[in-house]
């Protein structure tokens, strides 16, 4: 196995090759930026005006008012400057020329005349919805004897050493219990080897779904309902499937003779694989920890069913969830959270990134 | 005299075969119990819960291949293989497998599982107007979600790998990953919103004002297409799983390799299906059947985005649906097992892909 250095010299990248990866880049990162410039906006803004809005573009200014009559009968056409409109025309907007006319207050029956003008950048951004998701939602609670007490809800801080009390172990255990598996699978031989393979990939596409209720009943019975020990096993017998099939895919592409010179060198197999298998799959293990970390992060179901909502064990999806409601109609504060959830697994991933470096297996990937 | 001392190490060597287990259990159990009435602060009860999940399962397997360990060697090599994979493979029998088992079961009886009614359930699904619906935008989603996630994140993998800007690029395109399905909702709500009159919060609707044409309800009207409509947000958020596999095994490929055939001339597509891609066949084909048995089971964006109406459903929707909401086990159940048989093909394709490379 030839060592080489970690990083080749990279080649001179092409401006064609730049260009179009950037395109892809900013048709990636539109959504994202719309999550990020929503989150400080006001409630309000939210839910009138586009997110772009804030960036410099040509909206409708109005430029004059016109008052209409008082007694004018808004079931018949409604002359405004010599044009006659009819009332829902003037509800949504109507052109009159390069004019826009549309109701500015349809009782006092004003029209408003408005011209396209271009609007600066607006900066009317707020920190409230961020406040609101890190302290917790108040709740007015009206007593028995009729006053408002208002109440304020559970913060982010304790949900989120729930979710690392979660999502660490539930990471690390299957990844563990799966590499272990994959080693045998691919280098042990042993009787029920293919038969057990076989159900295992084939476990791959059972829905989870189809496991809550059998698992509930059990974990009823044995007191593992609303535990982490109990929610570790459901994360981990839900991941194991896909984690062995891509750690069998990476170990079995490793070349033979390196085990068996080990071997006769009287290693075990257990040394084999903490001392070689493990080190030679980093990044295998880095970027399929990665994913397993982001399904349990955002993972929402299996916590509602296995962990519930109860504060002392809430995670950090669930109270995201409960902030919003079961509507999900506030938006302002569900973007706020939504960034204050992503920042973990990002954080894992650029730490994680520096794995995924050329030369890590040398010349060893059979080819 | 060598019998006795045999049988004397025999003796040891059951009882460290029963103790150790046994120790494991003990000690596991009580740390539970611990755990379940303990109320530590937050961060130090995470703190410790994280240090018991990481070092029980390594001392467990430790402890166990120890006892392995002082066995003969014939037994030895006997007995190690099911060590390593019997934790993985009494957890998938105990939470997924008897599951499945049982879902299968309950296929073949009636709504409330008294009555056993054969394939009729099967049936059904095949004849029933929605779920058949349900079936044709599962192959959709199949089709398009695993072609565009597949061929994008190859893309970018590549593109990354000779760009100026290549750990910003795929830090943008992995974004998406991060952000929860129930965000990821919000997000395109931003995206595909739609109000009818000029004045629209949403971006795709807001462009369609800004060029004259009418205001589209993406997700409600325009059907079967609002389907694609799903399928990119399925593809925005997991584009980056396959860029970033991809770009882990295209590291991989040793440079040398790449060198010699530029040396000969070949230009840099040539390269990319001649050697590249050969190379890294294995990997496309688990990318492959990771998203397409990802898509076969998509649930969570078709639930936020049209909770399955305007002709969006899917398979695990209207399972989620038919055994939830409807109390049918039988119709949910079948659907379940439609999803296992679809993905046979796909199975047996890895099989083979594996036996040819000499593994099996």
């Amino acid at each position: 196995m030839a060592k080489r250095k970690h990083k080749a010299p990279k080649r001179k990248a092409s401006w064609l090759v730049n260009t179009i990866l950037a395109i892809i880049c900013i048709i990636w990162f539109i959504p994202t930026l719309g999550l990020l410039i929503s989150s400080v906006r006001p409630a309000a803004d939210i839910l009138q005006t586009g997110w772009w809005t804030v960036f410099p573009h040509r909206q409708w200014a109005t430029e004059e008012q016109v008052k209409l009559p008082k007694d004018t009968d808004l079931r018949q056409p409604i002359t405004v400057n010599g044009q006659t409109f009819s009332d829902d025309q003037l509800k949504a907007g109507v052109m009159q020329g390069d004019k826009r006319l549309v109701w500015e207050n349809r009782r006092s029956r004003t029209v408003d005349v408005q011209d396209k003008k271009w609007s600066g950048m607006t900066l009317n951004f707020t920190t409230q919805n961020y406040e609101t998701v890190l302290g917790g939602k108040q709740y007015k609670i009206t007593q028995p004897d009729g006053t408002v007490k208002t109440e304020q809800g559970s913060g982010m801080g304790r949900s989120f050493w729930n979710t690392i009390a979660v999502v660490i172990p539930s990471t690390v255990i299957p990844i563990f219990i799966a590499s272990f598996a994959a080693y045998a699978f691919a280098w042990l031989k042993f009787k029920g080897r293919r038969f057990f393979f076989v159900i295992v990939i084939a476990l791959l596409v059972v829905p989870l779904q189809v496991a809550l209720i059998p698992i509930l009943r059990d974990y009823t019975a044995l007191g593992l309902n609303g535990t982490y020990f109990g929610i570790w096993l459901a994360h981990t017998a839900f991941g194991l499937p896909l984690i062995t099939y891509f750690m069998y895919n990476s170990i079995s592409q490793l070349p033979r003779d390196l085990f068996e010179s080990a071997y006769m060198d009287g290693a075990t197999n257990f040394t084999i694989f903490s001392k070689l298998i493990l080190p030679l799959s980093v990044p295998a293990l880095a970027s399929i920890s990665i994913f397993q970390f982001l399904w349990v992060w955002n993972d929402y179901l299996v916590s509602l069913i296995f962990l519930g909502s109860q504060p002392e064990v809430q995670v950090l999806s669930m109270n995201i969830a409960n902030m919003v409601g079961s509507r999900g109609s506030d938006w302002h504060l569900l973007t706020a959270a939504a960034f204050v959830s992503m920042l973990t697994p990002l954080a894992v991933f650029f730490a994680l990134q520096k794995y995924f470096v050329r030369g890590l297996l040398g010349g060893s990937i059979k080819g | 005299m060598d019998v006795r001392a045999n049988q004397g190490s025999m003796l040891k060597l059951i009882l460290l075969s029963i103790l150790v287990p046994a120790v494991n259990l003990g000690l596991h159990f009580s740390i539970f119990l611990f755990f379940r009435s303990s109320d530590l602060p937050p961060v130090l009860n995470a703190v410790l819960a994280v240090i018991w999940g990481i070092f029980g399962i390594y001392s467990i397997y430790w402890s166990l291949n120890w006892v392995v360990e002082q066995y003969s060697d014939k037994w030895k090599e006997r007995i190690i293989p099911y060590v390593f994979v019997g934790p993985a493979v009494l957890l998938l029998g105990w939470l997924l497998f008897l599951p499945t088992l049982r879902t299968l079961y309950l296929s073949f009886f009636n709504a409330d599982s008294t009555r056993f009614v054969g394939l009729a359930n099967f049936g059904a699904v095949f004849t029933d107007r929605l779920l058949l619906t349900a079936l044709r935008n599962n192959l959709l989603w199949v089709v398009f979600g695993t072609l565009a996630c597949v061929i994008l994140g190859m893309l970018v993998a590549v593109l990354a790998d000779r760009s100026s800007f290549e750990r910003l690029a795929k830090a943008i395109v992995f974004m998406p990953m991060a952000i929860s399905f129930v965000a990821a909702g919000v997000i395109w709500k931003f995206i595909y919103y739609y109000q009818p009159g000029d004045d629209q919060i949403g971006l795709l609707n807001a462009i369609m004002v800004q060029l004259g044409l009418q205001p589209q309800g993406w997700l409600s009207m325009v059907q079967p297409w609002n389907n694609l409509f799903l399928i990119v947000i399925l593809v925005w958020m997991q584009t980056g799983f396959a860029m970033v596999i991809f770009s882990a095994s295209i590291k991989g490929i040793p440079e040398d390799m790449l060198e010699a055939a530029r040396m000969d001339g070949a230009g840099e597509v040539r390269i990319f299906f001649k050697i590249m891609l050969p190379v890294i066949s294995s990997t496309v084909l688990a990318v492959t059947t990771t998203i397409i048995v990802f898509t076969l089971k998509i649930f969570d964006v078709v639930m936020i985005m049209t909770g399955g109406q305007y002709g969006t459903e899917v398979v695990a929707t209207e399972f989620y649906r038919q055994l939830f909401m409807y109390q049918n086990a039988g119709y949910g159940s079948t659907l379940a097992i439609v999803l296992l048989i679809a993905v046979i093909p796909v199975i047996i394709l890895n099989l083979r892909q594996l036996q040819k490379e000499g593994s099996f």
